[in-house]
């Protein structure tokens, strides 16, 4: 099929999603200018006329960028991210631009300033978040693959909760060129997929050095993995801390099964223990806030965006203004978090402590992965999807949303989530961990894993 | 009872690169507003910062100047703060892990005479943008072509004990820098601006007074102005029993006076944390030994060499290394062959002032070597000689014995010629020829100064005098 005929499906299948609120913009003439553009191309590239959609904070120069927030209305980039370029490259078709939590702030897509996200398996849950949008995309099946960004597990939780393949890769491994930043010792451009493989070929072409981004590994691109046949002579690891007593019971059944494939598969199963996780979360509200403070501090209507004049009519009033209005609570929430640990007297109690104890996580993983186990298997969520509303009046709550994904993203580590079966109709996501650079070979062993498990199978 | 400064300063210098700190934009002074700037100096969404690598060789090579210790790792860090000027809300620069160190700069005091003052560290910073403020009427424009240009900031230790020193000091760390080639220092494009930090105290006394900062000084004569100004401020409130409150403060070069900034413009908290997007600045000794062994010789270096290895003055050899292409062009023309102190007079005299009118040197030293030969075979006059320098000056080309003989300069040491200026000079001055031989013989300086004057330096000197011995006897 061509690309120009692959374009008009995708457009009606974006038209038909619109119910779900995940697109933030698209037009069909941007879908066939695309699909012209591969059509042209002397060969197909390896991901052959594809078609991807883009979280909105990841930069285009065709389409605005708003980052689900007022402050960017009406933005439009005047240049493209690196790893839209690669995607490109590689013959993809860019397909949308996908809805958000406002800055990616958020587990479950309903802080978007342009209305939340419904998740395709249950319109009244929400799809997780931040890449919510990008999430019921695949999930709906409008595309095979999507790019969102994860600051704190804001891909792999969507995944989970929408039944798709989500793989976060090792910091550094794609450039951050053209992703808006949030917590830029945290971002990374993340993939949803609905299978391992699309994942892999993917995250592949996008990979490697870029000279624009100098958090970028000057290390060789991932090539694409190679499924393993079975999981024989590897250890995979349980950390104790992930799997607590009062775990979803449909979560714990579900990591159960997945356990039992892994040794079906010939792999060895083991519990260990990552000691400094129950302090993830919190560490990450420091570290995130603080990095997002200084990051959105350029949103002051100056340069970009609208600007809003306040009544004294000064620069500071205008600050107030811009910032006041066009941030949703929680951004301002977290501006506020940060400004606040990286003030004068509170910086050694709360910044500094908390890279201290970041360090500590990222050498749990290290002790672990050195003790001879390949993989960590946890779960991606502690519940499948919440219903919309539920958690939106008690931030903390909606934080714990991401316990077991936030200990990864401080470590850095490569790390996929993979739909395991399902509870009450709602998708489970089981979690694999890798060594830092090991994405490779992350993909290739989760490839393994879901062949052997039934991802759309009710667990009991 | 007398009072004693203790003035520290801070001081940003433009590195002499060809693009900006993080991003590839030229770093063009004077250009159209906002013409180099791209999404990184505007901090667009999305586009991140790159280290200049030369920004980064340059900030070395003006540390080991200092004599400063270049650390092995050292940290970009944030500083966050509100402006219009400045595109992300902060500014890239080192904090607690600046790229160096504990230097010196040794300078002549009028006071003290060689003094060393330490200096506490240098760092690698981007600047920010400007404000316009008279170009649209009602209204502020801003001009973000100087964003994110490369400065390094080079701290000093309060060891300078008067505004005269303080300037001394600015004079001598300029030429430091301009000799490394770190940076052109040039006060007008602003690649080099000066905060300065003032307290007194009695002498003798070990204890640091209540500072306050200067800022917006933008002229050496200024700095040193406005520290006098600021000194006198702070004595004056101290004998009349009041206390010296910590504060910033702007210099009026039009008034000469010292004025408090608003409060609200002075209370920052920074909130300083290490750049996520860069990471450690890591230079091993390997880098750091290239940078030491490509350093040029510096102006402390070069001017006790030329004193010891050539002789000249110690006041000569200052004003020769004052400026590195000036000592070139000195040691020049002593390989062409001029004795050290001739060339040295030379080049401090009728060179200088060319060189400070045209930034150049017209007449190459293989010229000059050729006219200082002609004088000292006695074919010009030494005042003959400098009118054909002036001339070279003008057309470049000419052979300077080819320019004396078009001049008519060529020295004159014929017996009958002089005799003929002699007796010009006796006829026209009757009332010194007479104190003259009533006994008043230093007038002979006076006669041989007229016909030099009367033969438009044709005469030659040596010649002239025994003609002039003889006529008045």
């Amino acid at each position: 099929m061509s690309a120009a005929a692959a374009a008009k499906e995708v457009g009606g299948r974006l038209a038909a999603a619109e119910p779900l609120n995940a697109t933030l913009h698209w037009s069909q003439a941007l879908l066939d200018a695309e699909a012209a553009r591969v059509d042209a191309a002397p060969a197909a590239g390896a991901l052959g006329g594809m078609p991807v959609a883009l979280k909105d904070n990841i930069v285009t120069v065709e389409q605005p960028t708003t980052c689900g927030s007022r402050i960017l209305e009406g933005y439009t980039s005047p240049f493209t991210a690196t790893a839209v370029g690669r995607l490109r490259e590689a013959g993809a078709m860019i397909a949308a631009k996908t809805n958000m939590d406002e800055f990616a702030m958020g587990s479950s897509t309903e802080h978007s300033a342009f209305g939340r996200v419904r998740n395709p398996i249950d319109p009244e849950r929400v799809p997780g978040g931040s890449s919510g949008g990008s999430a019921a995309l695949v999930a709906a099946g409008v595309v095979p693959a999507a790019l969102g960004s994860e600051t704190g597990g804001s891909v792999r939780q969507p995944a989970s909760f929408c039944g798709v393949v989500g793989m976060k890769p090792s910091y550094g491994r794609v450039s951050r060129y053209g992703l808006v930043a949030f917590g830029s010792s945290l971002d990374c451009i993340s993939v949803f997929s609905r299978t391992v493989a699309d994942a892999g070929r993917v995250l592949s072409v996008m990979t490697g050095h870029d000279p624009l981004d100098a958090t970028t590994l000057d290390r060789p691109p991932m090539p694409v993995p190679t499924p393993l046949a079975d999981l024989r002579g590897l250890r995979v690891g349980l950390p104790r801390e992930y799997y607590p007593a009062d775990l979803h019971p449909g979560v714990g059944a579900a990591l159960q099964r997945t356990r039992a494939a892994i040794v079906e598969l010939g792999g060895e199963v083991c519990e260990v223990s990552l000691p400094h996780s129950p302090y993830a979360v919190p560490t990450y509200y420091i570290v995130a806030p603080a990095e997002a403070a200084a990051n959105l501090a350029r949103y002051d209507g100056v340069r970009y965006g609208p600007r809003k004049v306040g009544p004294e009519g000064d620069i500071r009033a205008l600050y107030q203004a811009t910032r006041g209005e066009g941030f949703g609570a929680e951004v301002r929430r977290r501006i506020l978090v940060g400004t606040y640990v990286l003030s004068a007297g509170y910086y050694d109690a709360y910044y500094r402590k908390a890279q201290r104890v970041r360090a500590l996580i990222a050498e749990d993983f290290r002790q672990v992965f050195a003790s001879g186990v390949d993989f960590l298997l946890t779960p991606t969520t502690p519940t499948p999807a919440f219903r919309a509303g539920e958690k939106t009046g008690d931030p903390v709550a909606m934080y714990l949303a991401d316990i077991f994904v936030c200990a990864v993203s401080l470590a850095g580590l490569p790390a996929v989530s993979l739909p395991v079966g399902r509870s009450e109709g709602l998708p489970v996501g089981a979690q694999l961990i890798a060594p830092f650079f090991e994405d490779e070979r992350l993909l290739a062993a989760a490839a393994a894993i879901e062949r052997a498990v039934p991802a759309g199978a009710e667990v009991r | 009872m007398t009072w004693e400064a203790v003035i520290g300063l801070e001081v940003h210098v433009q590195l002499r690169t060809r693009t900006k700190m993080f991003c590839a934009c030229r770093t063009t002074f004077g250009d159209p507003p906002n013409t180099n700037v791209c999404p990184v100096c505007l901090g667009l969404p999305g586009a991140l910062p790159v280290p200049n690598a030369e920004a980064v060789r340059l900030g070395a090579t003006a540390a080991l100047a200092l004599g400063c210790t270049i650390h092995h790792t050292s940290v970009f860090a944030r500083k966050n703060y509100f402006y219009p000027d400045l595109p992300k809300g902060y500014q890239i620069s080192q904090f607690d892990q600046p790229l160096a160190t504990g230097g010196r700069v040794t300078f002549e005091s009028a006071e003290r005479g060689r003094v060393q003052a330490g200096i506490t560290r240098l760092h690698l910073e981007e600047d920010a943008g400007k404000l316009v403020h008279d170009r649209f009427p009602g209204k502020t424009a801003v001009d973000l072509n100087r964003a994110g240009v490369p400065l390094a900031e080079i701290v000093s230790e309060p060891d300078l004990r008067s505004p005269a020193e303080a300037r001394a000091y600015l004079t001598t760390l300029r030429q430091i820098l301009i000799y490394a080639g770190a940076s052109e220092c040039s006060m007008e494009q602003g690649s080099l601006r000066v905060d300065a930090n003032i307290s007194i105290r009695r002498p003798g006394e070990s204890r640091l007074g209540t500072k306050a900062e200067v800022k917006n000084l933008n002229s050496f004569a200024n700095v040193e102005r406005a520290l006098e100004a600021e000194r006198v401020r702070q004595i004056g409130l101290l004998e009349g029993g009041g206390r010296v409150a910590q504060v910033t403060l702007l210099f009026n070069a039009g008034t000469g006076q010292v004025k408090p900034l608003r409060s609200k413009e002075e209370s920052h908290d920074y909130r300083y944390f290490p750049d996520p997007d860069l990471p450690p600045l890591v230079l091993d000794d390997a880098w750091i030994s290239a940078r030491r062994d490509a350093l040029p010789e510096l102006p402390e270096a070069r001017r006790s060499r030329l004193e010891v290895a050539l002789g000249i003055p110690a006041y000569d050899a200052r004003v020769l290394t004052s400026e590195a292409p000036l000592a070139d062009y000195f040691e020049a023309v002593v390989a062409a062959g001029v004795e050290p102190k001739t060339a040295a007079n030379w080049v401090m005299s009728d060179v200088m002032t060319t060189f400070n009118e045209t930034g150049g040197f017209p007449v190459a030293a293989g010229r000059l070597a050729d006219l200082v030969g002609l004088v000292r075979t006695g074919t010009l006059s030494h005042q003959a000689a400098k009118r054909v320098y002036a001339e070279m000056a003008q057309s470049p080309d000419g052979d300077p014995a080819a320019v004396a003989e078009r001049l008519g300069l060529v020295q004159v040491s014929d017996q009958g010629a002089l005799a003929g200026w002699v007796d010009e000079v006796l006829a026209a001055n009757p009332a010194e020829v007479a104190r003259y031989k009533g006994g008043e013989t230093k007038l002979m300086g006076f006669f041989v100064g007229q016909v030099m004057k009367r033969s438009k330096g044709k005469a030659d000197p040596k010649g002239v005098q025994p003609v002039l011995a003889e006529r008045l006897k």
